[in-house]
């Protein structure tokens, strides 16, 4: 590296092989998110002139009942997306024997998540068909009578979110599936030798190995969880009665379906205060291994 | 390893386990594998409620012949081709160029630069919506593949750079400080001496960005309208509201949809988890 002449003097190099790629992303995602959060202290159909509103938007969203059912939806799905990462390792330790076929069976375990949403949403309201689908099957089987629970206020959330955790579920088992491929084996059988088994073996000996893969995993399921707008906008759009909305979807709605553009990027702009906690949370940890 | 290997267990440890293998496989890919059988059945077996049951005739062929025939379906494919693989080269070659700066120069702001390219990859789509609609009109780019393509580009660059940076920040330095001690331009030393280094990267990227772009409903929803442009996802979508109760079109629509990225998975499987366990191993 050229560092001596570089601490001099300003070196444009890095600059132009940057450049293309910062025009892109300073057009594209910075200035529309400063944007956005200015246009939350505006009322604006989408069409005509915008209107200052001060913090109106924010003062109406703070009263609004749909509001507050949207978040603690998030809420729900981020607390039932924990599934995931416990699932996840459940499912990597069941797989992690050699045996024959078992990369056949890993890739199958994994391919969920290779699938759209789309698909996944719809795969999900057709085995929730209260009329057809293998769930209404399994109760009648039980002698229950078959619920839509996709109608049901009760139960559509968590209905969404099992379909949300298919293919989070196979992310995080693909993690731990790498993270388990680099063990330690010394101090497995160091463990081992000192009678270390099961439970207590994973908590105490395999677990903090496989650190860097629950942290990924879990970074990765709440962003999921936040993120959570398609297997809504497919499986119920938002209903009944705006019960299975969330945050993402709530402000969809309020824009482009109602041309409250204010009011959605003042929905838009606390769901991103919310994620805010979590990129600083990850920047710092990602940047303080890197000064290591 | 952990679990204990099988080959220490009992026989019937060994025995039980290949038997539990399959079932846990089955049940995990039930829905998947009812879909896939609905696609093959007859309008008669719809009707009649068989939609668990072994099909009463194999329609495969004429149900994905109907979906081709009937929707906008080849169209969709398309599309979705047009946009994935402009994005894909789009984006890693503005990641690699991005990300060769800030692994291989030392300069102020580059961590802080780093930094935000990492953050740009976790925001909410919706904190972009309304700008980047606003902006891809403005531009005379809404319903094109231009404007979804580039907002894609934009987006995907934040993860490509982080890949990027952090697997070109393992090559050794001495390659490029004897190539500069050597007279050779800093341009030259990155296309000769880094981009065939990072073949794998690239690779890695390339599988899991098509796969990224190939499932995006969200801004297909957002930034076009039409059936020229429209991919798979929103064209599926759309094609629900028509087809209501056909289920075996449903069913037949969903596979055609979900098999790219399936099939390139499975292709390029090494790939594609190498890139998306990055920093599964480490601290």
């Amino acid at each position: 590296m050229s560092q001596k002449a570089s601490k001099r003097q300003f070196n444009i190099t890095p600059w132009l092989f940057l450049m293309p790629a910062l025009i892109m992303f300073v057009v594209y995602v910075l200035y529309p998110i400063i944007q956005s959060i200015s246009l939350s202290f505006y009322e604006w159909d989408g069409l005509g002139e915008k209107t200052w509103v001060g913090v109106a938007n924010y003062v109406e969203l703070f009263d609004d009942d749909r509001f507050w059912l949207s978040l603690k939806n998030n809420i729900i799905w981020l607390v039932f997306f924990m599934l995931a990462p416990i699932i996840g390792l459940a499912i990597a330790l069941f797989l992690n024997q050699e045996v024959a076929g078992i990369r056949l069976a890993k890739s199958l375990f994994f391919f969920p998540f290779v699938i759209s949403q789309v698909v996944v949403g719809l795969v999900f309201a057709w085995f929730y068909d209260p009329g057809f689908g293998l769930l209404g099957h399994v109760m009648g089987f039980f002698g229950m009578e078959p619920i839509s629970v996709l109608a049901n206020e009760d139960t559509v959330t968590y209905a969404i979110i099992i379909a949300g955790l298919w293919p989070q579920i196979a992310y995080c088992m693909i993690l731990y599936l790498t993270g388990l491929n680099g063990l330690n084996p010394e101090q497995i059988e160091a463990a081992r030798l000192d009678n270390a088994k099961g439970f207590k073996m994973l908590w105490y000996i395999i677990l903090p190995q496989l650190r860097p893969a629950t942290f990924i995993a879990i970074v990765v399921t709440v962003i999921g969880a936040l993120r959570s707008f398609d297997l809504i906008a497919i499986m119920t759009d938002g209903g009944p009665y705006g019960s299975s909305s969330v945050l993402a979807y709530f402000m969809y709605e309020q824009s482009i379906n109602s041309f409250r553009m204010g009011y959605g990027a003042a929905i838009a702009t606390a769901l991103f205060m919310i994620m805010n906690i979590y990129i600083a949370f990850f920047l710092w940890r990602m940047l303080k291994s890197e000064e290591r | 390893m952990f679990p204990t290997p099988l080959k220490h267990r009992s026989t019937a440890a060994n025995i039980s386990y290949r038997l539990a293998v399959p079932i846990t496989l089955l049940i995990w890919l039930l829905p998947l594998l009812a879909v896939a059988l609905t696609s093959m059945r007859s309008i008669e077996d719809i009707n009649q409620g068989n939609y668990w049951g072994i099909p009463s005739d194999w329609n495969l062929v004429e149900n994905y012949t109907e979906v081709f025939k009937a929707t906008p379906m080849w169209q969709y494919l398309f599309n979705t081709l047009k946009i994935t693989v402009p994005t894909a080269i789009g984006s890693i070659a503005l990641a690699t160029m991005a990300g060769f700066a800030l692994a291989k120069y030392k300069f102020r702001g580059n961590l802080f630069l780093f930094a935000l390219f990492i953050a740009g990859n976790f925001v909410p789509f919706q904190i972009l919506m309304i700008p980047v609609r606003d902006l891809t009109i403005a531009f005379g780019l809404y319903d094109t593949t231009l404007g979804l393509v580039l907002f894609h580009v934009a987006f995907q660059t934040g993860f490509c750079t982080l890949f990027m940076r952090n697997f070109i920040a393992q090559l050794p330095n001495e390659l490029m400080e004897s190539a500069r001690s050597e007279g050779v331009k800093d341009w030259q030393i990155f296309i000769y001496i880094i981009v065939p280094l990072v073949r794998p990267a690239l690779a890695a990227l390339a599988v899991l960005v098509f796969t990224f772009i190939w499932n995006d409903f969200f801004w297909a929803l957002i930034l076009v309208q039409s059936d020229e442009v429209r991919p798979v996802t929103a064209g599926l979508n759309a094609l629900r509201g028509q087809w209501l109760a056909s289920w075996h079109l449903i069913s037949a629509g969903s596979i055609i949809a979900a098999l790219p990225p399936v099939m390139l998975f499975f292709l390029m499987q090494k790939h594609f988890v190498a890139g998306l366990t990055l920093g599964a191993n480490k601290g």
